[in-house]
This record gives structure tokens, C-alpha cells and sequence, in this order.
């Protein structure tokens, strides 16, 4: 069995910002995996740990070199190998959007053929949440989206899954396989690189590949989304602030708890 | 002229708020062009949720009664037909959780360019929508190049329709293909109802991401003694096992609205924010004075809470 897992690396960005035309200025931004896809990579190392079966967990990024030392931390966890799509007909590309992270995923699915794809909810840069299910109607793989527990049964051909619905209400759901699923945090606890798992992650492979290895052209990766515009939004803020050292705040703030009745025995 | 086909929700019997927020933001994006709002209603009492739907600026409602719950392989090949039917301009979802689990299927099904968690849509011979980036740190507008999209909603942006009208409701049908049914929900389950309940609590003390290591945990946990208070927090806490999960507020967890709420190295991220906007009062402790969490709250301490909550515990022993 094979699982291919989506991973990316994400800019976060500094409390403190300016921006660079549609871009945050790049000495504010700090790079890592992104939150979800942690949990979707341990959810596939512990796939793997817990099959009696051989599984190989396949990690695929679209990104430029610079992710390789985030992607490689994927692997210090206990994936096999990875595969990072980049080309340069991504580069200066302000906003990709998810139909053509669709067209690139799904031709790296034709050249591995998974039986299970794993992503996170979302990336915490754009936000779209939408890639993982795109890609399961894209290449006809059933799906199921922000599982925050999973049971594959392998030998019955499901996944039984836990979606996290809003409102503190869980829906079970069987999902036929192949399948896709978006991993919602909190589904498992995401492991620290063992220095073994590090070292290990030096000789794994990180397979790059261009669109033309993909057999795709540059139109695969034509976006219909414009970027026109990046702002600070307007701070709406109307709160009295208790200004001072952190005693003054403390005691101003306490004032106005026992006015209104709390904290008064 | 722009027709828009929004997808309303509903939950075990109920629609769910989303639904009427689309029929604003629907109405708003047909505006004088002319065209028509239509709104589907796929699986559940569809004739009951049509006559709640009836509402100003709606034209017409399409009733699918197929099953009773969201099945996203349902909801796909019905708006697919009603789309080929009626060919809108743009198909409007909610980006719930749900509307996350077919939306993307849909644009991809009918090769719609996809932009999600609207919070503005403006119409001006194309489509420009405007979202977050970043943790809500950066606002951006995006310009969809192509003449028709697929565009979901967040909740809580747009105000939700009052006014009621008098749409024309049709019956819509089409060939289910069962075999491309492949999931099926089996059941709910509400989670953590332990022996708190945090929805009840007059006043909230909520910890997050700020309070960095899970031994921290009790400094908060003594403020909320002092104060009399119960102790919460945001996703983050729950997730890394730090406090059961009904503890959680947010769009998630519950939604509290307490006399006090006072927020304790929380950023206050939208799904949060959905949780406790309601609570009467709110006092918010960050040490980024950017925090979205200040947006909302009553009080401000910009400050380290390791430095604030001893202080603020001193105040109440």
C-alpha cells in the first residue's frame, strides 16, 4: 500500500510587518510545514507503524528549493522519500490557485497511483482550504474533509472517518477507498524528529520535477485569480487599554472586574 | 446580467444560519444586474425549508429531495445538474465545514475558477473578491479572470435575510448515479460533555497559544479560582491535549456568552472569535497589540501575560 501525503511550506508572518508590493516583505516572513500538514504526515507515519502490510509514505510538495529543508523534516518523522514540483514557470506566481495545484497534483498521482492521499485542512498562508477535495474529484478518488479521527479497513475497502463539524458535533462517516481525506488538527500528536530520524532524512530522496516531467505545460499552471491588492486591515479596535507596567494593568483591570461584580466574594 | 445559484445547509432538521446569510450575500451580487437569485435546497424537509427560504431578492428556489443529511456525492451531482440547467454566472456556498466538503468538487466538476472565505464580493462587470491571507494578519482582493466562479461565503459576514417574499419553488429532479455514491454517514455524536460546562459559566478565563508550555496551564487555572471563574480556551490547547475538548471555544467547540471573557494569550483567529463575539464584556491579554482578539474586546492589556496574571492573581488573594 502506498499513501501519498501533501505537504507545504508556509510563510508566517511576523507580528511586525511591512509589505513589498502584493507581497509581505520577505525579512517577516519565517518559514515552516504548515500546522495541518504535521498532523496529516503523522497520521501517515502511524499508518504505516500499525499495518502488518508493507506502506510506503510518499510526501509531495509544489515548491522551490528553499522547501527542501522543511520538507526534509517530513521525512526525519518517517516518511519514505519525497517529491517537490517546482518549475519556472512558477516563479513570481503571487497566487496559484487551486485548480492548477489540482492539475500538478494529479498528474504526481498518475506517476505514484496511491491508495490513500492525506492533506492538511488547509495552509495557513492563503487559506483556500479546498485543494485535498479538488484533487479527489480530479482524479476520482472518493473523499472526505476535516477528519479529525480515522480508521482504515483496508480489507473491507473503507476508511471510517470522524468529521468535525461546527458546534462541538462529530459525523461518522464511511468513506469507500481510494480516498482522499483533509486532516484536522488535533487528530493525532505529531511526533519531534528523533537525531536517528534526522540523519536518516539526509539520504532520503527529494525527487524535484518540472512541469515537463509531469507532462505539463506552462498552461497547467495558468491561474484564473488575479491578485490585485494586499493590506493591513484596518484595526477596529474601540477597547479602553490599561496602559503601565504589567502591576499598573493588573490593578487598573482588577478595578474595573470588581466593579462589575467579579472576583467580589 | 449575473445569475447566482446559492447552496443553503442544513443539519439534522434544521437550517443551518449560513443559509440565510447567502440569500444577503446572493442577493447583493445580482444587485441591479438584472438577473435572478436562485437558491437550492437538496436533502431533508425541502417544502419546509423552501417556505423558511422565502425571502426578498430570492427568484426562485430548487427543492432536490434526496435524502435526509449533507451527502457531499449528492450535493455535487445536483448543483452539477442544476448549474447545466440553469446556468448561473456564479454558484455561492457557505465555507463551513461542510461547504468545504463539496465546494471544491463542484468547481473542479464544472472547471470553475474556486475562491473561498469570502468576507466581500464586489460585482463590476467581473468579480472581485476580497479575503484573508496569513492568520487574518493581511487583507487581499482577488480578481477572478474568467466569466463565471464558484465562491464560498464565510458565516457570519453577511447579515442573514429577514424580509420574506415570494419566490417561485419548483421541484427539481435528476438521475442520482448511485454508483458514484461512495460515502455514507452513519451517525452524530456531540463531543465532550464532561463536568463542565463552559456555556453556563457567568464568567470565562480562556488560555491559548500564548501560554506556550502545558505546565503553564495552572497559571491560568489559579486567576480562574481567584476570580471565581471557569476555566476555557482556544483550539490550539485542546488540540496539543492540554484540556478536554469541552473546553473548547470556537466554531468548533462552544459557542459561550458569558458576563466576562477574558482572553489570555489568545490572537483571536476568526473561528475562534465565532465562538465568545457574544460575551458581554471582553478583556484581552497579547502581547501583539495587532491581535484581531482586540478587535473585539472591551479591555486591552498589551502585555506578557507571565508578567500581567500574577499580578492580576495578587489583586484578588
Amino acid at each position: 500500500m502506498k499513501v501519498l501525503v501533501t505537504v507545504k511550506e508556509v510563510a508566517e508572518v511576523e507580528e511586525d510587518f511591512e509589505l513589498d508590493g502584493l507581497r509581505v516583505a520577505d525579512q517577516y516572513l519565517d518559514y515552516d510545514l504548515n500546522e495541518w500538514d504535521e498532523y496529516a504526515v503523522e497520521e501517515a507515519v502511524q499508518i504505516a507503524e500499525e499495518s502488518d502490510d508493507d506502506v510506503e509514505v510518499v510526501a509531495v510538495t509544489i515548491g522551490p528549493e528553499r522547501s527542501e529543508e522543511t520538507i526534509r523534516m517530513a521525512l526525519a518523522k518517517g516518511v519514505d522519500r519525497a517529491v517537490r514540483v517546482w518549475d519556472d514557470a512558477l516563479d513570481g506566481v503571487d497566487l496559484l490557485d487551486v485548480g492548477a495545484k489540482t492539475r500538478l497534483l494529479s498528474a504526481v498521482v498518475e506517476e505514484e497511483d496511491p491508495d490513500l492521499v492525506l492533506t492538511g485542512v488547509q495552509a495557513n498562508d492563503d487559506s483556500f482550504g479546498a485543494t485535498g477535495v479538488s484533487l479527489a474529484s480530479a482524479i476520482d478518488f472518493e473523499w472526505a474533509a476535516v477528519v479529525n479521527a480515522l480508521d482504515l479497513d483496508t480489507d473491507g475497502g473503507v476508511a471510517n472517518v470522524r468529521r468535525e463539524l461546527e458546534g462541538g458535533v462529530e459525523e461518522l462517516t464511511e468513506v469507500d477507498l481510494p480516498a482522499v481525506l483533509t486532516i484536522q488538527t488535533g487528530i493525532n500528536e505529531p511526533r519531534y524528529a528523533s537525531l536517528r530520524g534526522i540523519r536518516q532524512a539526509q539520504s532520503k530522496e527529494i525527487k524535484p520535477l518540472a512541469l515537463s516531467d509531469l507532462g505539463l505545460d506552462a498552461a497547467a499552471v495558468e491561474s484564473d485569480l488575479v491578485l490585485t491588492d494586499v493590506y493591513e486591515p484596518e484595526t477596529e479596535s474601540d477597547a479602553t487599554y490599561f496602559e503601565g507596567d504589567a502591576g499598573e494593568q493588573a490593578a487598573d483591570l482588577a478595578t474595573v472586574l470588581r466593579e462589575k461584580g467579579v472576583g467580589a466574594q | 446580467m449575473s445569475d447566482v445559484l446559492a447552496v443553503v445547509e442544513h443539519r439534522r432538521g434544521s437550517l443551518r444560519d449560513v443559509s440565510f446569510e447567502l440569500v444577503t450575500a446572493g442577493a447583493d451580487l445580482v444587485g441591479d444586474t438584472g438577473g435572478d437569485l436562485h437558491l437550492a435546497v437538496i436533502g431533508g424537509d425541502v417544502d419546509a425549508f423552501a417556505e423558511e427560504l422565502s425571502l426578498a431578492g430570492v427568484d426562485a428556489i430548487h427543492t432536490v429531495a434526496e435524502g435526509d443529511e449533507f451527502n457531499h456525492d449528492v450535493y455535487v451531482q445536483a448543483v452539477a445538474a442544476l448549474f447545466e440547467e440553469l446556468d448561473p454566472t456564479y454558484v455561492l456556498m457557505g465555507n463551513t465545514v461542510n461547504g468545504l466538503d463539496y465546494a471544491p468538487a463542484v468547481a473542479e466538476r464544472l472547471d470553475l475558477p474556486l475562491v473561498t472565505d469570502a468576507i466581500g464580493l464586489q460585482n463590476d462587470g467581473g468579480l472581485v473578491v476580497t479575503r484573508e491571507m496569513y492568520a487574518s494578519k493581511v487583507e487581499s482582493t482577488v480578481e477572478v479572470d474568467a466569466d463565471r466562479a464558484a465562491v464560498t461565503v464565510r458565516p457570519g459576514e453577511w447579515d442573514a435575510a429577514e424580509e420574506s417574499g415570494e419566490p417561485a419553488v419548483e421541484a427539481f429532479s435528476f438521475d442520482l448515479d448511485e454508483s458514484r455514491v461512495r460515502s455514507r454517514v452513519t451517525g452524530f455524536e456531540e463531543v465532550g460533555s464532561g463536568d463542565v460546562d463552559i456555556t453556563d459559566a457567568d464568567v470565562l478565563v480562556s488560555v491559548g497559544r500564548g501560554i506556550e508550555e502545558e505546565e503553564n496551564i495552572e497559571l491560568v487555572q489559579e486567576l480562574a479560582d481567584a476570580l471565581g471563574a471557569t476555566l476555557s480556551s482556544s483550539r490550539p490547547i485542546v488540540d496539543n491535549g492540554w484540556l478536554p475538548k469541552d473546553r473548547q471555544v470556537g466554531q468548533s467547540g462552544k459557542v459561550v456568552t458569558p458576563k466576562f471573557y477574558i482572553a489570555i494569550g489568545i490572537s483571536g483567529a476568526v473561528q475562534h472569535v465565532a465562538g465568545m463575539k457574544g460575551a458581554e464584556n471582553i478583556v484581552a491579554i497579547n502581547t501583539d497589540p495587532d491581535a484581531p482578539i482586540f478587535d473585539i474586546a472591551d479591555y486591552g492589556i498589551v502585555g506578557d501575560l507571565f508578567e500581567v496574571v500574577p499580578e492580576l492573581i495578587e489583586q484578588f488573594e
